[in-house]
């Protein structure tokens, strides 16, 4: 398949969480492997503004299969990872604030557990103990002890050690080499576009949009959270396709700080913090923890989330293309599932079984129904 | 309504424009008095006078924390709540913090920054009897060793980084010139006795869990100095976060430098603000010229190369996040460091590792982001 004429087997464009998995599972495969990025250092996209939680989750078959592949993947490399790479296995709560959520916490319960996860039902005392600092009265929650949080731009640096960089633009990439913008380029036996929100430069008839999310991290307030929260609201506002959401998302983080998500917003493309957005996301978050309004917030960011229409990453060759691949659309969940992505891509690149099918993701599917 | 964030020289001057301008104007300061660094603790100084018999509103206590340029609104907190003020024009008037370069020892409990040991002592921490070092570079180390003097410090000596060749020169060129910074030069009478050492400089500050002794650099020989407390500058930096966020058509900044120069741009800044362009433009060839002054003192007290080399591998950059030189070693840009080190990441936001990185690798900042200053997130939903 790579012929030796070529400079590199492969050229990943983009040094976020995805490209550096890809890159690292590629370059384990036995290929000479070079990643490309335009950032002031590697993992500085996306893959700097998100939150990190890795997190198993089932909106639909397909992201349950890829999350739970992924997250064991996860914490097989946990033990070799840097302490800068602030790994935590400090586990997800869903709260349910009501008995309609309850009954969603059964169901996945049910769903989980049927599928071999890990999960406990809390009633609303459990919820109380296990996090005393959320609002009394809330009906319950469901713990996932196996999530985890992570730093990913330390986790990208270390999945991408003795991978060759190239630092520019890339303005066009074809199955047989990329060209940056300052005119110099390279050749490679296959291309992989990882690239995250801003894959429609280089691939236009993908449909990825950038989603905006907000965040606030708070200055260090150890012991005040033990696991990374999440509303049950969030599967509603998370799937309403274009209004602007939030729901409440906080995690606990190695340094004692706290990070405070989260937002979403379609059709927006500058990076300002929006304030609106920002303090419904914080007035949401208090609602659930009123003592996070007496907290100092340090600093707030804003970042862009690659979205799909089925909400469903593109792994695999790009349509209508040979020997260039494409690895993006994570939308809220590409540190997750950084490491499952490579593993499937390396897979269709090298011909390999995967350990669960790579069609739900294939970017040749249809997303007809979606539109 | 005209609001002008900081009391101190430029806020004071800006707000008196106003208000001579006819116009309505409310002046924020997050200390609870008008003066700024310069005359805080000095209610009688002329301006400060001036500003409180024109009765201009105070907000005092308060900080602003975060605004929303495109709503004119500031957020201001205080220790038990906060509030939103709304602006028709925003004079951003919040001086310039000191700079601190990094060497082994500076860290320890006894180092200070030399304004800041200033204000401590003016807002009552005793150094009567004890030793001080003033150390590091410009005219204010003098105002400072004047003032820490006249509260019963017994000041060892100035070291002036700033060779003896270029310091001469510099003080001929003051004379006739009414600076009041700079009438340090002419402290003479007040520094009286008090070892003066251009060319030498601190290598490092050593102690036992606090500052016993200094090691010196004299003009080339290393030499070790006991004592309580060090008080180092290497100048000001105007403070540019607020600026950056609240950037736009209706917020003017002023006060970029010394007294006399925030004073000029204060004005300006409070004309200009009460719409009276001809009255501001009026007043810009002296500021130029201020300005011209502020360049001449910069360059003659440049921090010297030999600076950049007494940080070790062990030497703390990031005080918030505890980041010493030798993890920064490979990393390309202040965002690379701050990603991969955690450097600039903390409470501060590289508001003191930001001027000491730039001087040692030449890296410029990360971009400001919301809040100016750590802010409670219950603030930062205030309606009122
Ligand atoms: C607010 C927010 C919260 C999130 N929270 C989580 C979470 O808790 N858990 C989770 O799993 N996920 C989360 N995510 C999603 C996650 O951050 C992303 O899915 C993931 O980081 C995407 O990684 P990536 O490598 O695909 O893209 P990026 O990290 O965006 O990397 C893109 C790379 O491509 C390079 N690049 C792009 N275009 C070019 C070009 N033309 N030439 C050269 N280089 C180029 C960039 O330099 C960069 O290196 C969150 C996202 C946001 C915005
Ligand atoms: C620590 C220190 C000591 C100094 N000592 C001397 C000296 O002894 N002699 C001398 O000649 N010069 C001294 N200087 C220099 C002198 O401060 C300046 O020349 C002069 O004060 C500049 O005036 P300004 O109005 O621009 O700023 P400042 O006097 O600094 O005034 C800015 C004001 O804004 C307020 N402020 C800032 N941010 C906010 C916010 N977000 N919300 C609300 N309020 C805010 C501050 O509390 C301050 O009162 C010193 C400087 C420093 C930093």
């Amino acid at each position: 398949m790579f012929d030796a004429i070529h400079s590199f087997d492969v050229i990943l464009v983009g040094a976020g969480i995805v490209g550096a998995a890809c890159a690292r599972e590629l370059a384990d495969s036995g290929l000479k492997v070079a990643v490309c990025h335009d950032s002031d250092t590697v993992g500085a996209g996306a893959t700097a503004a998100g939150m990190g939680h890795i997190a198993v989750m089932d909106d639909s078959d397909a992201q349950f299969a890829l999350t739970n592949y992924s997250q064991s993947l996860w914490w097989e490399l946990a033990g070799t990872l840097p302490p800068e790479a602030e790994f935590a296995g400090c586990g997800s709560l869903w709260v349910a604030a009501d008995d309609e959520e309850m009954a969603e916490v059964h169901r996945k319960s049910e769903y989980y557990s049927a599928r071999g996860v890990a999960v406990d039902v809390l009633d609303s005392g459990g919820v109380a103990k296990a996090e005393p600092n959320l609002r009394r009265g809330l009906a319950g929650g469901l713990r996932l002890p196996a999530d985890a949080v992570s730093y990913a731009p330390a986790v990208a640096r270390k999945l991408l050690t003795g991978i060759q960089l190239l630092r520019g633009r890339v303005v066009s990439a074809t199955s047989d080499g990329i060209e940056f913008a300052s005119g110099e380029s390279y050749f490679a036996g296959a291309v992989v576009l990882a690239t995250g929100a801003d894959l429609p430069r280089l691939a236009p008839e993908l449909p990825v949009r950038p989603r905006k999310g907000h965040l606030l991290i708070t200055d260090r307030y150890p012991g005040y959270l033990n696991h990374q929260i999440i509303e049950l609201g969030y599967l509603k506002s998370a799937h309403s396709e274009d209004a602007d959401s939030v729901a409440f998302n906080v995690q606990p983080r190695v340094t004692g700080q706290l990070l405070i998500g989260s937002s979403r917003q379609l059709g927006v493309d500058h990076a300002d913090i929006d304030h609106a957005i920002l303090r419904r996301m914080l007035a949401r978050a208090v609602e659930y923890m009123p003592g996070l309004a007496s907290l100092n917030g340090i600093r707030a960011w804003t970042g862009f989330r690659a979205s799909t229409p089925d909400n469903l990453p593109l792994i695999g060759l790009r349509p209508g293309h040979r020997s260039l691949y494409v690895a993006s659309g994570h939308e809220g969940l590409g540190i997750s599932t950084s490491l499952g992505t490579a593993k499937l891509l390396a897979d269709a690149m090298l011909g390999r079984p995967s350990a669960i099918p790579r069609e739900p993701y294939d970017p040749s599917r249809s997303f007809n129904h979606h539109a | 309504m005209i609001v002008v964030v900081g009391a101190g020289p430029a806020g004071i001057a800006a707000a008196l424009a106003v208000q001579e301008c006819g116009k309505a104007v409310t002046v924020v300061d997050e200390n609870p008095s008008a003066g700024g660094q310069i005359w805080r603790g000095d209610p009688t100084h002329r301006w400060v006078a001036r500003f409180r018999a024109f009765n201009i509103p105070l907000i005092s206590g308060v900080r602003v924390v975060w605004g929303y340029p495109a709503a004119r609104t500031l957020v201001l907190e205080d220790a038990v709540g906060a509030r939103r003020l709304a602006y028709d024009k925003l004079v951003v008037a919040v001086g310039s913090p000191e700079i601190f370069l990094p060497f082994p020892g500076w860290t320890l409990p006894g180092v200070f920054g030399a304004g800041g040991l200033q204000a401590l002592v003016k807002s009552g921490l005793p150094v009567r009897g004890k030793n001080v070092v003033v150390a590091g570079t410009g005219p204010l180390l003098l105002a400072v060793a004047a003032s820490l003097r006249k509260k019963g410090a017994n000041i060892r000596l100035i070291a002036e980084q700033t060779p003896a060749a270029l310091l001469w020169p510099f003080a001929k060129q003051l004379s006739g010139r009414a600076s009041k910074l700079l009438q340090g030069i002419g402290l003479a009478w007040d520094l009286a006795g008090i070892p003066y050492a251009p060319a030498s400089w601190v290598t490092a500050a050593q102690g036992d869990g606090r500052l016993q002794r200094i090691v010196l650099n004299r003009r080339g020989t290393l030499v070790t100095e006991d004592c309580d407390y060090l008080a180092v500058g290497f100048g000001l930096r105007p403070a540019t976060e607020l600026a950056a966020i609240m950037a736009g058509p209706d917020t003017i900044v002023a006060g970029t430098g010394d007294a006399d120069l925030s004073l000029l741009e204060g004005r300006i800044a409070g004309y200009t603000a009460a719409g009276d362009l001809e009255k501001a433009r009026g007043l810009e060839p002296e500021r130029d010229q201020a300005r011209t002054f502020a360049a001449s003192i910069d360059r003659t007290f440049a921090v010297r190369d030999e600076l950049r080399q007494l940080a070790d591998s062990g030497t703390i950059i990031c005080r918030c996040e505890d980041v010493p030189l030798g993890r920064l070693e490979g990393k390309t840009c202040f965002r690379d460091a701050k990603l991969h080190t955690r450097c600039g990441m903390g409470a501060c936001q590289g508001r003191v590792c930001g001027p000491a990185l730039e001087f040692l690798f030449g890296w410029h900042g990360a971009s400001p982001r919301p809040p100016i200053f750590p802010a409670r997130v219950g603030s930062l939903l205030s309606e009122g």
